[in-house]
């Protein structure tokens, strides 16, 4: 019994960084910008949470930290893809070849340092009660936000008017403009939503998953957070499958270096990218009535005014 | 105040045969700063950056060396791009490179066997570079997922199977336990070009294959397709030409580059297999491509100018402790001023100061 609740939480926890960086990325797809440099912002908000939380001693604050470094790298990205018009794809690229450094020029002076991670909840008499006490009500701050934040995308997407316009400028920026909204300012506002989201995701890792920082600690999480938004086809409740799904994947392969499974840790640890490859072919796959995407997505738009 | 992009009648070449040199000038304006942030003096900085590598041979040959892979992976991944494929996980191209052509150095060490190995080992590379870049093209042309996401995935697995061997099966014996084949043989190397240098025949290597994609972009059938198919994908359609057989075609090539620059750097300069073989060629290797125009000699200038960073970061953090990581934001940097810069080829811009939208739309 203990041993499944230590990996419900375990799954919990390696699960909540890919659901936040994938819940922004999903508002700004949606808005039909790709941005690739989910890797790039999550990295840079690591190092910038570790640093807020360390000098400060407040995990508040590196996670605010965290958030302000994802929105500031998010800002380049919109004023490079949407101000400047420059091919998505290569800009989103550049932002995580400049975050993976910057990420290590911030981070150079906390190597080795440790800082006390995020509480969790407890809740006497509820916490306590077995199995689904600490699971339920026994986590940090972070796993609940990641719940309330996904259901209010949704709740904004699907039941608000300016989730429905972000929609169109999605799905056709050409309409949406001839109707007068404007196009960029909503995409811009989406992407600085979608790095706020990543910088935190980042950040959750040094100051809730593990005490300390490391260079590239992300490990390519920025990159399965982009993958599970084509798993989730674009929408908040299969993210939220999506998201655990590959958390209990990278579980799996830690618990499987304990139980003592005769399969080299490294192949273990090769299993998310893997299952990552895997799951975008079935669900390419999958979809021959075309595609689910936002129509608009990855393309640029001029308005001509 | 608004800015607005207004679209160019035709392209302007002056623009872009100078851009990259604009988004270079800028790069440095801005490394100037972040230097005066760090504390450090950034004429000095500067110095130690881009002039001290220039004037001393070892130096020079350092910068051949290291924009051998550079310039060969970056060939590969320009002919991708200007076909409209992203192959992005050129790193674990050439990993994958490195450990099969490694898989016959290992094997062969010292039984004797002769001159045969090495171009073994550079045919199996490009090979195994080839074929683990099918894989994302493949997964792409047959079931439509995104080349982008699954090349990328690739990369870690290639380096955790690259980890796996050094740590396990290939370790060397003698090696006091650090994750390592051991050096290879003589036959397993890859010759110097002069005596007691650092300079070896990868970097002829290298020329031949910036030649090759010249003739091939400039004069062949083939090399027309390409940019067809990237530049006018409706046209290319009309003209009958294949664009998910392109895509098949452009990754292979682009895999067996990056498989047999990983082979030359194991083989070359390193002289055996470990983890960290790769300061980040495949992903610098991007940005060459881009800063090169995705032109093969435009290639070649932007290689040999990105290997100048690399090579003036470590004197730099000799000479002036500047941390190896300003090298990453510097060619980050450089990338961003580089599609910024390319912008002002097909745009105008202009600030546009009273907003025109409301005065005219209330009409």
């Amino acid at each position: 019994m203990e041993l499944v609740e230590a990996i419900i939480l375990s799954v919990l926890a390696a699960s909540t960084p890919l659901l936040i960086a994938a819940t922004g990325e999903l508002v700004t797809e949606r808005s039909g910008v790709l941005n690739l440099g989910v890797e790039g912002m999550m990295i840079v908000g690591a190092a910038c949470g570790f640093g807020g939380a360390w000098l400060t001693g407040s995990i508040f604050v590196g996670a605010l930290f965290g958030i302000i470094a994802g929105m500031l790298m998010s800002l380049i990205f919109a004023l490079m893809a949407l101000g400047l018009a420059v091919n998505q794809v290569a800009t989103g690229l550049a932002l995580t070849i400049l975050g993976v450094g910057l990420s290590g020029l911030i981070g150079a002076g906390f190597v080795g340092e440790r800082l006390t991670p995020a509480a969790h909840l407890y809740i006497p008499g509820l916490t306590d009660v077995p199995l689904i006490g600490r699971v339920l009500f026994g986590e940090d701050a972070f796993v609940y936000f990641s719940i309330a934040l996904i259901i209010g995308v949704w709740w904004f997407l699907y039941r608000t008017r300016a989730g429905l316009i972000l929609r169109a400028c999605g799905d056709n920026h050409v309409s949406a403009h001839a109707l007068g909204y404007p196009v960029l300012r909503i995409r811009t506002l989406a992407v600085v939503f979608g790095g706020a989201c990543a910088g935190l995701a980042g950040a959750y890792l040094p100051l809730a998953y593990t005490p300390f920082f490391i260079p590239g600690m992300t490990a390519g999480r920025g990159w399965i957070a982009l993958a599970l938004v084509v798993f989730a086809s674009w929408r908040p409740g299969r993210l939220v499958v999506g998201a655990y799904l590959f958390g209990a994947v990278t579980i799996l392969q830690l618990h499987a270096q304990g139980w003592g499974v005769g399969i080299p840790s490294q192949f273990m640890s090769a299993l998310p990218y893997l299952a990552t490859v895997i799951v975008l072919v079935l669900l390419s796959r999958a979809r021959t009535g075309g595609s689910t995407a936002p129509a608009a997505l990855g393309t640029v738009f001029v308005p001509d005014r | 105040m608004q800015l607005v992009l207004e679209r160019r009648t035709e392209r302007s070449n002056t623009i872009a045969l100078i851009s990259p040199l604009i988004a270079i000038g800028l790069t440095i304006v801005t490394m100037t700063i972040l230097f005066a942030i760090l504390g450090k003096n950034p004429l000095l900085a500067l110095q130690a950056y881009f002039i001290a590598p220039l004037t001393d041979s070892y130096s020079l040959q350092e910068i051949a060396v290291k924009a051998t892979p550079l310039v060969m992976i970056a060939i590969g991944l320009s002919l991708c791009y200007l076909a409209n494929a992203w192959n992005i996980g050129a790193e674990g191209q050439f990993l994958i490179g490195a450990v099969a052509g490694s898989w016959i150095a290992v094997k062969t060490q010292g039984t004797d066997a002769g001159a045969w190995v090495l171009p073994a080992m550079l045919v199996l590379a490009a090979a195994a570079g080839a074929l683990y870049a099918l894989i994302p093209a493949i997964c792409k042309v047959k079931f439509g997922a995104s080349e982008i996401l699954t090349s990328l995935m690739l990369v870690y697995v290639a380096d955790l199977l690259l980890d796996y061997l050094v740590r396990g099966p290939w370790r060397d014996p003698n090696g006091f336990n650090f994750p390592t084949t051991a050096e290879f043989d003589p036959v397993a190397t890859v010759p110097l070009l002069i005596e007691g240098g650092r300079l070896h025949l990868g970097s002829i290597i290298a020329l031949l294959v910036v030649a090759a994609a010249a003739i091939l972009l400039g004069r062949t059938i083939k090399g027309f397709e390409i940019r067809v198919v990237g530049a006018a994908p409706r046209a290319a359609r009309f003209g009958g030409f294949n664009a998910n057989q392109l895509i098949i075609l452009t990754f292979a090539v682009s895999g067996a580059l990056a498989g047999l620059a990983g082979i030359i750097e194991v083989a070359g300069p390193v002289g055996h297999l470990q983890p960290g073989i790769s300061p980040g060629y495949g992903f610098t290797a991007i940005i060459v491509a881009f800063l090169g125009r995705l032109n093969p000699i435009g290639i070649l200038i932007a290689g040999l100018f990105l290997a100048l960073t690399f090579i003036g970061g470590e004197q730099a953090q000799i000479a002036m402790k500047i941390p190896l990581d300003v090298t990453k934001v510097f060619q980050g940097i450089l990338l961003f001023y580089v599609l910024a810069c390319d912008s002002l080829i097909l745009y105008r811009f202009k600030l546009v100061f009273a907003n025109r939208q409301v005065t005219r739309g209330a009409g």
